[in-house]
């Protein structure tokens, strides 16, 4: 037992799990559907135990239909009821997209207001555990460029502990991204550090000397690059989108007017991601406040290959992060 | 094996003076809307796609007759009719097509995409099959909060080749969810006849690899749509599980206003036309001395001023102020 002073660090995954099981013991709406998301405890463990909790009716499992049972969820949501659909891994979610676009995103505005539709759905994903290309994808910029869609991305255990939470209170669609290769990631949960707003950027880290933008598996490492950069003298502010879908312009006017200098790091291909949205938003909103062009350590445009070292090569890592700040910084 | 039962013609079920004429009065109204439009889209006030169900009238007709007004009804973007016999009003539909805001989607929607929440119509659904996964998750809704309506998703005989129609079929049979799945085969999916499209073309046939129940009837019949609809909601309503619907048509016009109809003959769309669900049920009323032609005529004054004031309408109507474009992008 730890003494009642300790604060207990917990995995990413349990974080996720306690969201969950504090969503539906709230809202008897509220149930999860997704392939092994029963049986056989989610395919990540994440919804462990919560059959035995909450029964077959509430945690349904689903044959391999994503198109199928992400639109039934979409269905369920027009209905009445507050689904949660588990989209096993980013990876399968284009079998699902059309549902995404032309239903979930469009309904509400092509029946002139009538329809809302608040579904919430999960999708794994990230980079990191030597999946090769079709099982390594980062979507998060498709999903975060579709009208009528709120897109979170969880890369802190604050948010994987709340967000879904926040997102079961929404009237409208709201997709969220998580990082599997951060599941066994032990970290407390920071009171400063919970946001209970999902439209809202966070800062995680101030800093005076660079801004680093980032989101996901950004996050973390953008935090362990700010601290060795600290051991330089060099003072990085850290501001996570959280939030890719509407984009929380103010959090980046802010930081921005702060730093003068902004590296934005993500996962995504480089070419029309949120990097590159995120950039456009500088220029027209704080342009005259940057000391010099925003740059952007984006994933390397190719299908993400098996081997480790390559592997690791294609996405943005801690080192990149330090020494490409160095250079911006004139270190 | 079990053999699918197929209601023929010739078991036509019997009906009296009031629900022929209501049944005769629905399809005619559908008909005159639809030919109606077709001409508004000619003096270019309908624009975009325009899909008519001339022709298929029996199918929706039929089928809404066993559904209460607390059902779910899904349809795809030939839905006029359905919208019609749902008791969405001729004006607001045709408002809808004109694109203006006192149309039942607001003038966002037009020909494909009519909406009234409050008759339980969802759509006007445009991307083929895309909303069979909708009506089974609303009737898994429904079940859910134990509502004890039930769910009925028209669609055509191509949607029946995509793959969202087996994952849904397979979906609602696993959930056991009310669902009244009707395929309205007009034998042409856009171009491409039922031949080359489906291998099975004895398309209740899908229903039995899923363990739905599943019959065929003639489309082309009123009463028997509805009597095979009315067997079909029965056993829904009974059991909780859905049921597969085929409904054999025929449309007369044109896939849309776009189409010039070169994958089929002129004889074929004669030879479908002497089977007109319209004349057939018309005669036979008059052959039962059910309806008199007097009454025909006077019925058929009285649609054509109801569709001209439908028209006046959405010629009167108004448009959305442009300020209002980024609305209901999402809730308040």
């Amino acid at each position: 037992m730890h003494e009642q002073q300790t604060i207990e660090k917990i995995t990413y995954r349990d974080a996720l799990r306690q969201g969950l099981e504090e969503a539906m013991r709230k809202n008897d709406k509220v149930f999860l559907m997704g392939e092994d998301v029963g049986r056989y405890g989610g395919a990540f463990a994440v919804s462990k135990g919560l059959l035995e909790e909450f029964g077959a009716d509430r945690i349904m499992d689903v044959p391999l239909s994503e198109s199928g049972f992400v639109g039934a969820g979409i269905g369920a949501a027009l209905g009445g009821m507050r689904p949660v659909v588990e989209v096993m891994t980013v990876n399968f979610s284009l079998l699902a997209l059309d549902q995404v676009v032309n239903n979930a995103a469009t309904l509400l505005h092509m029946s002139g207001g009538q329809l809302n539709v608040p579904v919430v759905i999960r999708i794994s994903c990230g980079i990191g555990r030597q999946l090769a290309a079709q099982h390594s994808h980062s979507w998060e910029p498709i999903f975060a460029h579709i009208a009528g869609l709120k897109v979170l991305s969880v890369g802190t255990h604050e948010d994987a502990r709340y967000m879904l939470g926040m997102a079961l209170q929404e009237l409208d669609p709201v997709v969220i991204f998580e990082y599997t290769a951060m599941l066994n990631h032990e970290s407390e949960i920071h009171e400063d550090q919970i946001v209970r707003d999902i439209k809202k950027a966070k800062v995680r880290r101030g800093g005076k000397n660079l801004s680093i933008i980032t989101y996901g598996a950004g996050v973390y490492k953008a935090l362990e690059a700010a601290e060795k950069l600290m051991g330089v003298g060099i003072d990085t502010e850290v501001l996570d989108l959280r939030v890719l879908r509407p984009l929380d312009i103010d959090a980046i006017r802010a930081t921005v007017t702060k730093t003068h200098r902004v590296l934005i790091i993500e996962e995504a291909w480089k070419s029309v991601g949120v990097a590159a949205e995120v950039t456009a938003l500088i220029m027209e909103h704080a342009f005259y406040e940057l000391d010099a062009p925003v740059e952007r350590l984006c994933g390397a445009e190719v299908p993400i290959p098996y081997p480790k070292h390559l592997e690791d090569a294609s996405i943005p890592q801690t080192e990149d992060i330090v020494d490409k700040v160095k250079k911006m910084v004139g270190k | 094996m079990k053999e699918t039962p197929v209601i023929e013609s010739k078991q036509r079920g019997q009906v009296d003076h009031n629900h022929g004429m209501e049944l005769l009065r629905q399809m005619k109204s559908i008909r005159a809307l639809e030919d109606k439009a077709a001409e508004m889209y000619s003096k270019m006030k309908i624009r975009g796609f325009l899909h008519l169900y001339v022709g298929e009238e029996a199918v929706a007709v039929g089928v809404m007759q066993s559904l209460t007004q607390d059902d779910n009804v899904l349809c795809t973007y030939r839905e006029h009719g359905h919208a019609l016999v749902r008791g969405i009003s001729a004006r607001k539909i045709m408002a809808e097509m004109y694109g203006k805001q006192e149309g039942c989607s607001l003038g966002r929607g037009g020909s494909m995409h009519l909406f009234d929440k409050s008759k339980k119509f969802f759509g006007g659904n445009a991307i083929v099959a895309g909303h069979l996964p909708l009506a089974v998750g609303m009737a898994l809704a429904d079940k859910k909060q134990e509502k004890g309506d039930i769910t009925a998703c028209f669609f055509g005989e191509g949607a029946a080749a995509e793959g969202e129609f087996h994952e849904s079929l397979n979906l609602a049979t696993l959930f056991e969810v009310p669902v009244l799945f009707v395929c309205e085969n007009n034998r042409y999916a856009m171009g491409t006849a039922l031949q080359y499209t489906h291998h099975e073309q004895n398309l209740e046939k899908k229903g039995v690899g899923y363990g739905i129940e599943a019959t065929a009837v003639d489309g082309m019949n009123v009463l028997a749509v509805e009597k095979a609809a009315r067997k079909a909601v029965k056993y829904i309503r009974k059991t909780g599980k859905p049921y597969f619907l085929v409904c054999n048509t025929y449309r007369y016009r044109a896939h849309s206003m776009f189409d010039a109809e070169l994958y089929r003959t002129k004889e074929e769309v004669k030879e479908w036309k002497k089977r007109d669900p319209i004349q057939t049920f018309t005669d036979q009323l008059l052959k039962q001395g059910l309806i008199t032609e007097k009454q025909i005529k006077t019925m058929d004054k009285e649609i054509e001023k109801e569709i001209d004031e439908a028209v006046d309408y959405a010629e009167a109507g108004t448009w959305e102020p442009v300020e209002d474009l980024e609305k209901y992008v999402y809730s308040k």
